[in-house]
C-alpha cells in the first residue's frame, strides 16, 4: 500500500499518457488492418502516412495561424490535412499495389518497402530534418486537474478528451459501417473471399481503392492528432510502423475492436515503462507481442483460418 | 552447364572486384560491405525458398558485429573472432529459431522484426555497456599474430569476405539441391504434403533459419572489421528491410544473385548519395519498384536472359 501512495501520482500520469498514446496508435493500426484485409499485404509505407499527416497538419495549422484565422481553425487544420493526405496518396498507391497483386507476397511486401523509402525522403525534402513543433491545439484547450487516488494530476484537456474521443468515435463509426452499411458489408465480403465477392457483383477494385484511402486518411489523422503532443522529427514514420505492426499482430489480423483493446494494452504498457523503467520503453510493445504470440499464435482476437488452396 | 557458367561468372566477378579495388581504392570499402551483406542475404534467399521473409535478420548481423567489438580487446586475433561471431549468431539463431519456426508468413516476418527491435533498443538504451547510439570502436586486431594497421585490416576484411562468399555460395548451392533444400520449396507450395510424408516442416525451416543466422554472423564479423565501429543502427528494422531488398534486387534464382544485388545496391547508394544527397533513399526505392514491376526475377534473371539471347544468336546458322 505504501508503494501505491508513493507512486500513485506517477501511475496516474502513466495511465493518462497511455490512454492518449493508445488513441494515436489505434488510428494507425486500424487503418493498417483494414488495408491488410482488402489487399492481403502489410503496408510498410503506412507509417509514412502517419508522419506525412503530422507534418501536413503542422504546416497547415501554422499557415492558418499566420493568416490570422480564429483559434478553432487549428483543429480544422488537423482534419483537413488528414483528408488531403488520404485523397492525394491513397488512390495512386492503391492502384500500384493492385498492379502487383498477382505477384508473390514477398514482392508485394517489398513494393510497400520501396514506397516507404520514397516517402521518407520526400518528407525530408519537403519539411527538412529540423524538429517541427505545432502545439496550438494543445495550448488552446488548456489543462484540467484529474483526481486520481487522492491526488490531483494536471493534464492537458486535448490529450484527455480530444485524442481518446476521436479514437472512440472512429472505432464506433468503423464498427457500425462494417456491420450495418452496404459498403461495410461489401468490404467484409472482399476481405473474406475476393473471388466470391466479385462473383456476387461487388466491384472489388473500387472497394479496395476506397478502403485504402480511408486507411491512409486514418493514419494521417493519427499523425495529425499526435503532432500537437510531440515534435515531428525524421524517422517518426519508421518508428510508428513497427509499433502498429506489433498492435496488429498482437490483436490478430482483421480485428477492429481487438486492435483498440491491444492498442490500449500496448499504450498503457509503454507509458508505464516510461515512468517506472525507462530503459524498457521501446521494448515493451514487442515483449507484449512476443508473449501473446507464444500463447496464442493467431493473436489475441484472431480466428484460425483454414488455408485455402 | 548452368553450374559451369555460375562458377565462371563468380570467378570473373571476384577477379574484377580485386582489380577494381586496386585501381580505385575507395571501392574497397564499398565492395567489402557489399560482400558482407551478400553473405547475409544468402541466408534470406534460403528462407525465401520456403516462402518466408524475415524482416529482422539485421539482428544476427549486428549480433555478430557486436560480439567482435566486445571480444576484440580480450582476443584480438581475427581468425578467432570470426568463429566466435559465427558461433554466437548461430546459438542466438537456434534459440530464436526454435520459437519463430512455428510461425509462417506475416507472423514469421513480424516476430523476427519484433525480436530485432528488442535487440536494437537494448543496444541503444544500455549506454553503460554498449555506449548507446555512439557505438563501440573496434580495438586493434591481429591476423595470424600480426597486428593489423587500418590499411591491412581493410585488405584482410576484403580477403576474408571473398573467401567466405565463395565457401557459402557453394555450400548454399549444395544445400538447396539436397533433400533438405527441396523440403524448403515444399514448405512454400504445400506444407501439409511434407508432413504427410513424415517430415517435420518446422525442423526443415529451423535448419534453414540457423544456417541463415550463422551466415549473418559471419557477415557481421566482416562489417565490424571493415567499418571498425559498430552502432545500433546495424540492427534497426530498416537495415533488415535492406537485406530483403537486396535479395529481390539480385534475384533469388541463383546463389550469385545476393552478391550481384548487394554490389548493385551499394554502388547505387554511393552514386545516388553523391548526385542527390538528400534523396538517395528515394532513388533506391524507385529502383526497387522498377525491378519488381518490370523484372521480378531480379538482376540475375536479366543477365540470364541476355546470355540466353546471345547463345541463341550464335547458334543460328
Amino acid at each position: 500500500m505504501s508503494w501505491f501512495s508513493d507512486n500513485g501520482l506517477l501511475l496516474g500520469l502513466a495511465t493518462l499518457d497511455g490512454l492518449s498514446y493508445a488513441a494515436a496508435i489505434f488510428m494507425v493500426a486500424v487503418g493498417l488492418n483494414l488495408i491488410f484485409g482488402v489487399l492481403r499485404v502489410l503496408n510498410i509505407a503506412h507509417g509514412s502516412f502517419y508522419a506525412i499527416g503530422g507534418y501536413s497538419a503542422a504546416s497547415l495549422g501554422l499557415m492558418f495561424a499566420a493568416r490570422g484565422l480564429p483559434a478553432w481553425a487549428a483543429f480544422a487544420a488537423l482534419a483537413i490535412a488528414a483528408a488531403i493526405v488520404g485523397v492525394l496518396l491513397g488512390p495512386p498507391i492503391a492502384r500500384l499495389l493492385r498492379r502487383t497483386q498477382h505477384q508473390e507476397p514477398v514482392l508485394q511486401l517489398l513494393v510497400t518497402f520501396g514506397l516507404f523509402m520514397i516517402l521518407e525522403d520526400l518528407q525530408k525534402l519537403i519539411w527538412g530534418v529540423q524538429p517541427i513543433v505545432f502545439d496550438r491545439p494543445l495550448k488552446l484547450l488548456g489543462n484540467v486537474d484529474v483526481p486520481f487516488a487522492g491526488d490531483l494530476i494536471p493534464f492537458t484537456r486535448y490529450q484527455l478528451f480530444v485524442l481518446p474521443g476521436i479514437a472512440i468515435v472512429t472505432l464506433v463509426a468503423l464498427a457500425w459501417t462494417l456491420r450495418r452499411t452496404l459498403f461495410g458489408r461489401m468490404l467484409v465480403a472482399v476481405t473474406v473471399d475476393r473471388e466470391a465477392a466479385i462473383s456476387q457483383g461487388i466491384d472489388a477494385d473500387r472497394i479496395t481503392m476506397v478502403t485504402f484511402t480511408i486507411g491512409t486518411a486514418l493514419a494521417a489523422l493519427g499523425g495529425a492528432l499526435s503532432s500537437a503532443t510531440a515534435s515531428l522529427v525524421p524517422g517518426v514514420g519508421a518508428q510508428t510502423i513497427v509499433l502498429s505492426f506489433a498492435v496488429v499482430a498482437t490483436a490478430g489480423l482483421g480485428q477492429v475492436e481487438g486492435a483498440a483493446i491491444t492498442a490500449l494494452l500496448i499504450g498503457l504498457g509503454r507509458s508505464t515503462a516510461i515512468y517506472f523503467a525507462p530503459e524498457l520503453e521501446v521494448v515493451i510493445p514487442y515483449l507484449i507481442m512476443v508473449g501473446v504470440l507464444l500463447i496464442r499464435p493467431q493473436g489475441l482476437f484472431g480466428v484460425i483460418e483454414t488455408r485455402r488452396i | 552447364m548452368m553450374r559451369a557458367r555460375e562458377i565462371l561468372v563468380a570467378a570473373v566477378a571476384a577477379a574484377a572486384i580485386l582489380l577494381l579495388t586496386l585501381a580505385v581504392p575507395w571501392l574497397r570499402f564499398v565492395f567489402t560491405i557489399a560482400i558482407a551483406k551478400g553473405i547475409t542475404v544468402l541466408g534470406i534467399l534460403v528462407l525465401l525458398r520456403a516462402g518466408q521473409v524475415s524482416f529482422g535478420h539485421a539482428l544476427y548481423l549486428s549480433f555478430g558485429a557486436y560480439i567482435v567489438a566486445f571480444a576484440a580487446p580480450f582476443c584480438p586475433e581475427a581468425l578467432l573472432l570470426l568463429p566466435l561471431a559465427a558461433l554466437g549468431a548461430t546459438l542466438l539463431g537456434l534459440v530464436i529459431g526454435l520459437f519463430v519456426s512455428r510461425y509462417r508468413d506475416i507472423f514469421f516476418g513480424m516476430l523476427n522484426l519484433a525480436l530485432s527491435m528488442v535487440f536494437y533498443s537494448t543496444l541503444e538504451k544500455f549506454y553503460s555497456i554498449t555506449h548507446g547510439t555512439d557505438g563501440i570502436r573496434l580495438a586493434r586486431t591481429t591476423f595470424l599474430g600480426m597486428t593489423l594497421t587500418p590499411e591491412t585490416q581493410a585488405w584482410t576484411a576484403l580477403g576474408l569476405a571473398l573467401l567466405l562468399a565463395a565457401v557459402f555460395a557453394i555450400l548454399v548451392r549444395i544445400y538447396l539441391e539436397s533433400p533438405m533444400g527441396h523440403g524448403l520449396s515444399a514448405i512454400k507450395t504445400r506444407e501439409a504434403r511434407l508432413e504427410f510424408m513424415g517430415i517435420s516442416a518446422q525442423r526443415v525451416l529451423l535448419a534453414a533459419y540457423v544456417l541463415s543466422a550463422f551466415m549473418a554472423g559471419c557477415g557481421g564479423f566482416i562489417v565490424a572489421m571493415a567499418t571498425r565501429q559498430v552502432t545500433p543502427s546495424l540492427a534497426y528494422w530498416t537495415a533488415s528491410g535492406e537485406l530483403v531488398f537486396i535479395a529481390i534486387l539480385g534475384g533469388t534464382g541463383s546463389v550469385l544473385g545476393p552478391f550481384l544485388g548487394a554490389i548493385a545496391y551499394e554502388l547505387t547508394r554511393v552514386y545516388a548519395a553523391a548526385l542527390f544527397a538528400e534523396g538517395w533513399q528515394m532513388i533506391l526505392g524507385a529502383v526497387l519498384l522498377l525491378v519488381i514491376l518490370f523484372a521480378p526475377g531480379g538482376l540475375w534473371s536479366i543477365l540470364r536472359r541476355m546470355a540466353r539471347q546471345r547463345v541463341g544468336r550464335d547458334a543460328r546458322p
